[in-house]
């Protein structure tokens, strides 16, 4: 498969994965500023704090508020990981490989854009109550990826695709869960008290993990909400599931038997696999969970840039032959 | 809607003869378009617009700022085409090739046409699609030309002209299929009643003709279209045409030239490419033969063509005989090659750079139509009688400073085919640019692109210029 191609496939998945984020903790953000007026103004700072875009958000806007927020995640142009540059660029991504990929998965992402542009036109609505757009994105998204799974050819195009995919929700699952650093416990006295089951329920649901995580029959403690959401061995949005996912295909790609690896991005994922593993979730608690998602991301990052290193950025065979001598 | 009171304005029309009787093959469209209630044509042509969006099937205006992206104006009125008539067309369209093909051919070899005195050394020689690189480079098969689209005009009696070669890169193919796509969900029934020759075929026939063109010692042939990326106004045709043959769509950036051959860049490494549909101008494909400021091309690319270890379609070179003063001579040239007459007739042109000519062009700026040699897309031309003294005198300034750029032709009145306007119908310019694809031997794909002028008589087809399209059917 081309370099450039390859490319774009694991940038299409990664952006439709991140706009369904985006919708995810903004609906669960709103959701719960319902029912905690007096909080809001935390809150709506905390959703920028997640992306890791505040300065880029301060340079934007004055203030936190919520319409600013709003419209920050969802159709701000000017901000590279709004829902609607997200789509934009999926959108590019998908034209580029328009060739390879379903005929009806093109228009999906297509339908989804002039959608998403359409309504960025009269905000409004967006602001005063942002379900419903939430929820069409989150829609369409899952839509998008079902299509993706069973009209896909499962060579390469699927496992780049996919591989951009579970990257980035291990990224933003772990981003959501961060949230706690900023919201849930601003003081620790908190832990406990009526509140907290209410946020730690958020957060799950966030994540559509909050069915899954009931059925488990677990108590809402910071403990066992983290676990799930770090390292549960079942449930599709888990960090570690996304991992141990992304290394299977980056190992279907190369042929290599997992517990090997024949590049860095091999041994960068497998590193963090083995880390997140063989962790219980005391010691990452013990080490303080935002300093723990503050590394993983960063990790995260690295395996992204290891790949592009070893997929997409073939060398020229001047460069090659020179660096063989 | 009815057709009652449509007026054919004097023109000829392609549905309807003069006195109001639907010509042979469009019975059965005209009685099912007239059962249907009221208000479904325009629900249907509405709905047949959407689909264009949402499938994304879009080109880009130069120059147009507000959303660079917009449908391809489509008319859900199909343009039919009887067999018989179609039989004509096509014999002409391969005729033609042939003899162009063998023209072009002559021209990078031994230049015969040349030495027995047919066309003037000086005119190929400053032509802007002659390229002296190209001499004695054999393509397979001796193929210069692989894929065509030529302009067809009616004129008012309904006699049909060749009204341009393009030779070059021409599209609009992906639009036949599209249109045919939108158009079997738009009126059904009429494909379950009528025999409509299918267009579907088409990529299959294209990859066929890179097969048959590969270079001989290929073991394994990839194939593949370069394009000059997603931002190209037809980079829908390119990734359409790529994904239904199954080749690769390659810009120039994912290619290298290896050890004699060219190779793309895959996650894989470094593969081997052996057929290349080039959708970028010759003068930009290779930056150390050409134009060396071009990054669409690939770095010594022209030097394994040369050597036989690539092919290109179209050959580098074939738009020597897209010049529009070289067309004047093409039916001289096809009785030079073939002893015959051209089945298929020019419409009569005026050359500038021969005195008399250029005198009467210049007397009668305001009923010719005017064209650069080298200009395509409706661009660099006046059309004189909607042009204003001020346009006509700039026109005559272009000409006098530089005669051999400049042909004319007298302005056709074009034959006309009912559109949807509003809640009636009213006849609209047309032409047709039918596809002929030359591999092993020369194929045409039936029907083609019928282009329609929507701005009211207007005789521009262009999709720059205000043009739309019409499904063809040509019935067998």
């Amino acid at each position: 498969m081309l370099s450039r191609v390859a490319d774009s496939l694991y940038w299409m998945g990664r952006y439709i994965e991140r706009a369904e984020n985006i919708a995810r903790f903004l609906d669960v953000n709103w959701h719960l500023t319902l029912d905690m007026a007096l909080m809001q103004q935390n809150h709506w700072s905390a959703l920028v704090s997640v992306t890791g875009d505040m300065e880029v958000y301060r340079s934007f806007y004055k203030e936190e508020t919520s319409h600013n927020v709003i419209r920050f995640l969802t159709i701000d142009r000017d901000y590279a990981n709004s829902i609607w540059s997200c789509l934009h660029n999926a959108r590019e991504n998908a034209r580029a490989v328009r060739d390879l990929i379903p005929i009806e998965m093109w228009e999906l992402i297509n339908v989804f854009f002039h959608s998403i542009d359409k309504q960025a036109k009269h905000p409004v609505e967006i602001f005063d109550n942002p379900y419903t757009f939430c929820d069409e994105v989150k829609r369409r998204c899952l839509t998008i990826s079902g299509l993706a799974g069973d009209a896909m050819d499962h060579g390469e195009e699927w496992l780049f695709y996919r591989l951009g995919h579970m990257l980035e929700r291990a990224d933003k699952t772990s981003r959501i869960l961060d949230v706690k650093y900023f919201v849930l416990l601003p003081d620790i006295l908190d832990v406990g008290a009526v509140i907290d089951v209410v946020q730690w329920s958020a957060l799950l649901k966030a994540t559509s993990s909050f069915q899954a995580y009931r059925h488990r029959q677990a108590p809402m403690t910071p403990a066992g909400v983290t676990r799930f959401m770090l390292m549960d061995h079942q449930f599709p949005r888990s960090v570690l599931y996304c991992l141990t996912e992304a290394q299977r295909l980056l190992h279907e790609l190369t042929g290599t038997r997992i517990g090997y690896y024949s590049n860095d991005a091999e041994k960068l994922l497998g590193q963090l696999c083995a880390e997140l593993s063989f962790q219980g979730i005391e010691d990452i608690l013990n080490q303080g969970l935002h300093e723990f998602t503050d590394r993983l991301q960063l990790k995260i990052n690295g395996v992204d840039t290891a790949i592009f290193k070893t997929f997409f950025a073939v060398l020229d065979p001047v460069a090659a032959e020179t660096a063989e001598q | 809607m009815k057709f009652q009171g449509y007026d054919t304005g004097g023109f000829y029309d392609e549905m309807f003869t003069a006195d109001g009787t639907p010509r042979p093959g469009y019975e059965q469209l005209m009685d099912r378009i007239q059962a249907l209630p009221e208000g479904e044509i325009n629900a249907r042509q509405a709905a047949a617009e959407q689909l264009f969006y949402d499938l994304g099937i879009t080109f880009t205006v130069y120059g147009h700022t507000e959303g660079t992206e917009k449908i391809f104006p489509f008319d859900i009125i199909p343009r039919i085409i009887d067999r018989t008539e179609w039989e004509h067309i096509e014999s002409g369209l391969k005729q033609r090739i042939y003899a162009l093909n063998l023209f072009i051919n002559d021209v990078y070899h031994d230049q015969s046409i040349v030495k027995d005195g047919i066309v003037p050394a000086e005119l190929i020689e400053s032509a802007d699609g002659y390229f002296p690189e190209c001499a004695s480079i054999d393509p397979p098969r001796g193929v210069w030309c692989h894929i065509t689209g030529t302009d067809l005009v009616r004129d008012d009696k309904g006699d049909i002209y060749v009204l341009e070669d393009n030779l070059r890169s021409p599209s609009g193919v992906s639009y036949v299929l599209a249109n045919r796509r939108v158009l079997k969900r738009t009126l059904p029934l009429l494909f379950q009643r009528m025999n409509i020759r299918p267009v579907d075929d088409y990529p299959a026939m294209l990859l066929d003709m890179m097969y048959d063109v590969a270079p001989p010692t290929a073991d394994r042939v990839t194939a593949a279209i370069l394009t000059p990326g997603m931002y190209n106004s037809a980079y829908y045709e390119h990734s359409y045409l790529a994904m239904q043959s199954g080749v690769e769509l390659l810009e120039g950036r994912d290619m290298v030239v290896q050890d004699g051959y060219v190779k793309m860049r895959t996650t894989r490494g470094l593969e081997r490419v052996d057929v290349i549909y080039r959708r970028v101008g010759e003068d930009f494909i290779d930056p150390l033969v050409f134009r060396p400021e071009s990054l669409l091309g690939v770095p010594g690319i022209m030097e394994v063509y040369k050597a036989g270890r690539v092919t290109l379609a179209n050959a580098p070179g074939t738009g020597v005989a897209d010049d529009k003063v070289i067309y004047s001579y093409v039916p001289k040239i096809i009785k030079y090659y073939l002893g015959e007459d051209a089945i298929l007739p020019n419409v009569p042109t005026y050359i500038c750079s021969q005195k008399k000519e250029c005198e009467y062009v210049l007397d009668n700026l305001d009923t010719l139509v005017v064209k650069a040699a080298n200009e395509s897309g409706g661009y660099g031309m006046l059309i004189g009688p909607a042009s204003t003294s001020q346009q006509r005198d700039e026109f005559a300034a272009k000409i006098r400073a530089n005669p051999r750029n400049y042909m004319a032709q007298p302005t056709l009145n074009l034959s006309r085919a009912p559109v949807i306007v509003g809640d009636h119908f009213e006849g609209r310019h047309i032409d047709l640019r039918p596809y002929i694809l030359y591999g092993e031997e020369i194929r045409v794909l039936p029907g083609g692109l019928t282009r329609v002028a929507l701005v009211k008589d207007s005789l521009v087809v262009n999709s720059s210029q205000g043009g739309g399209s019409k499904d063809t059917w040509v019935l067998g």
